[in-house]
């Protein structure tokens, strides 16, 4: 199968591993991911906020991209995803974008990694993939915002409670719990305008998982991971508790999984520490 | 009504309703104030004003309150609202036009870190096409809180570096013409 990528900003500096983790498990699963030539910036937090049409302008060039290949394109960061959904209805729609003139043939979908491997993937040939069961592994799934809101762009079945990473967690093996804080908010880039703020809402999260019997997070989103991650130190300070939650990107674990032998190099690059707990669970 | 705590006499003016309306399709008339909005809000309790409150006072036309509230720029962009409002009024949407329209008339001191988080994220995606995240940060950093602010990222900053997160040199593309034609056809139509 081959498909179209779209990797986004994150995944080239902060997030190198979700995108080694997913090209990885992608190569493995035989999906072959051509990466959309010369991807700019979708606009992200940002451009929608300073201007709707400088907003639209930027995500619709590389949709604009996707369509002249004609395949679905591969989204991994939810903020991307949403921005190029709402540039893809402006396209749909015929509505004029600056910059761009182009007639859009629109034969594709754009789609969020979760539901890409859910979708893409049978239970069959997952399973028939897996060398080493997630057994033991107590997790809870985290999508946040932009994967499933709102659900009149991103065309979500499910927006409060989707299940696409629930499903091939289980599949993989994991113990997934059930919680109610898995499209709740992390802060998103209020982590460095309003730090309080967000601290609060990554500490509520961290707080709910743990009640909710889960010793790690999975997640899907650069922002969301990094918030998680990369904050518990801050966290742990400013409550005087010990916060120490591993923040798993649901492609690491698909390497894990699989037997991936470049997983341990991925899982380094985590602030929170991820490998007590896999040993522990005898999975490293 | 109460604005941000103060009781005042309004009386209704529909003109900023209506610039509201215009510029971002959103039908504001039809909020019959039924809370869902605040109630799914992550952040009002940092907000001055809640969001139903918010689009009530866009009704009233109190446009000042409105451009200058803490509200717009402590909103999360979380989209919440705009899943769940039942007359279909994507708020969301509404607070990226009101800090569009709030930024021409000058954000109050306190909120200013995120319109200067925004244009560092734009600054860096204009130079290169691509967003480069140290030049964002550093660039934000600087901006916000000068050398201090710089100081307060560097820990962060050394922490990642450590561990392979930071990217030191920004891609190079070809595209980047593209993306910098669409800024300045951007800032053209501002100045129109
Ligand atoms: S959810 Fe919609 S209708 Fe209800 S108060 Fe908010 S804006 Fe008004
Ligand atoms: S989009 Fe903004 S106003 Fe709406 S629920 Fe999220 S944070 Fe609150």
């Amino acid at each position: 199968m081959k498909i179209s990528y779209y990797p986004g900003c994150s995944l080239d500096g902060t997030a190198r591993e979700y995108k080694e983790s997913l090209e990885s498990v992608a190569k493995i699963l035989g999906i072959e991911l051509e990466e959309l030539h010369d991807w700019t910036c979708c606009g992200a937090s940002s451009g929608h906020v300073t201007s709707d049409k400088l907003g639209v302008a930027l995500a619709a060039r590389n949709v604009v991209i996707a369509d002249k290949i004609g395949k679905d394109l591969l989204v991994p960061c939810a903020a991307c995803f949403l921005r190029l959904k709402t540039a893809e209805k402006e396209l749909k729609a015929g509505n004029q974008i600056e910059g761009i003139s182009y007639k859009y043939q629109g034969g594709f979908n754009i789609k969020h990694s979760t539901t890409f491997f859910r979708e893409a993937i049978s239970e069959k040939v997952l399973t028939a993939r897996v060398k080493k069961p997630l057994y033991g592994l107590n997790a809870v799934c985290y999508y946040g915002c932009l994967v499933t809101r709102p659900p009149k762009i991103t065309g979500a079945k499910n927006p409060e409670d989707p299940q696409d990473m629930d499903e091939l967690m289980t599949i993989l093996g994991a113990s997934v719990k059930n919680w109610s804080y898995k499209t709740d908010c992390c802060g998103g880039n209020l982590i460095l305008t309003h730090p309080e703020i967000a601290r609060n809402l990554i500490k509520k999260l961290l707080d709910m998982a743990e009640e909710a019997g889960a010793d790690c997070i999975i997640v899907g989103c650069p922002m969301c991971q990094s918030n998680l991650d990369t904050r518990q130190k801050e966290i742990s300070r400013d409550n005087g508790g010990k916060y120490s939650i591993p923040i798993f990107y649901f492609t690491e674990l698909m390497g894990l999984a699989f037997g991936e032998p470049s997983t341990g190099k991925w899982l380094n690059r985590h602030l929170t520490d991820t490998k007590a707990l896999l040993k522990q669970k005898g999975l490293l | 009504m109460q604005v941000g705590g103060l009781a005042q006499t309004v009386a209704p003016n529909s003109i900023f309703r209506k610039q509201v309306e215009a510029l971002s399709g959103e039908t504001i008339s039809a909020c019959f104030q039924c809370e869902k909005c605040t109630n799914g809000c992550p952040v009002t309790i940092a907000m001055d004003i809640a969001p139903h409150k918010l689009i009530r006072s866009i009704h009233l036309g109190l446009k000042d309150e409105v451009l200058q509230s803490d509200t717009i720029w402590v909103c999360a962009s979380c989209e919440t609202c705009t899943t769940r409002c039942p007359n279909d009024i994507d708020i969301a949407h509404v607070m990226d036009i009101l800090r569009q329209l709030s930024r021409s008339q000058g954000v109050k001191d306190s909120q200013k870190n995120v319109p200067l988080f925004h244009s560092a994220f734009l600054t860096s995606v204009r130079w290169y096409g691509r967003l480069h995240e140290m030049t964002m940060a550093v660039i934000f950093a600087l901006k916000s809180e000068g050398m201090t602010g710089l100081a307060k990222q560097a820990n962060m900053g050394v922490e990642m570096m450590r561990k392979g997160k930071i990217k030191l040199f920004p891609s190079r593309l070809l595209a980047g013409r593209q993306v910098k034609a669409m800024f300045r056809q951007s800032e053209r139509r501002q100045k129109t």
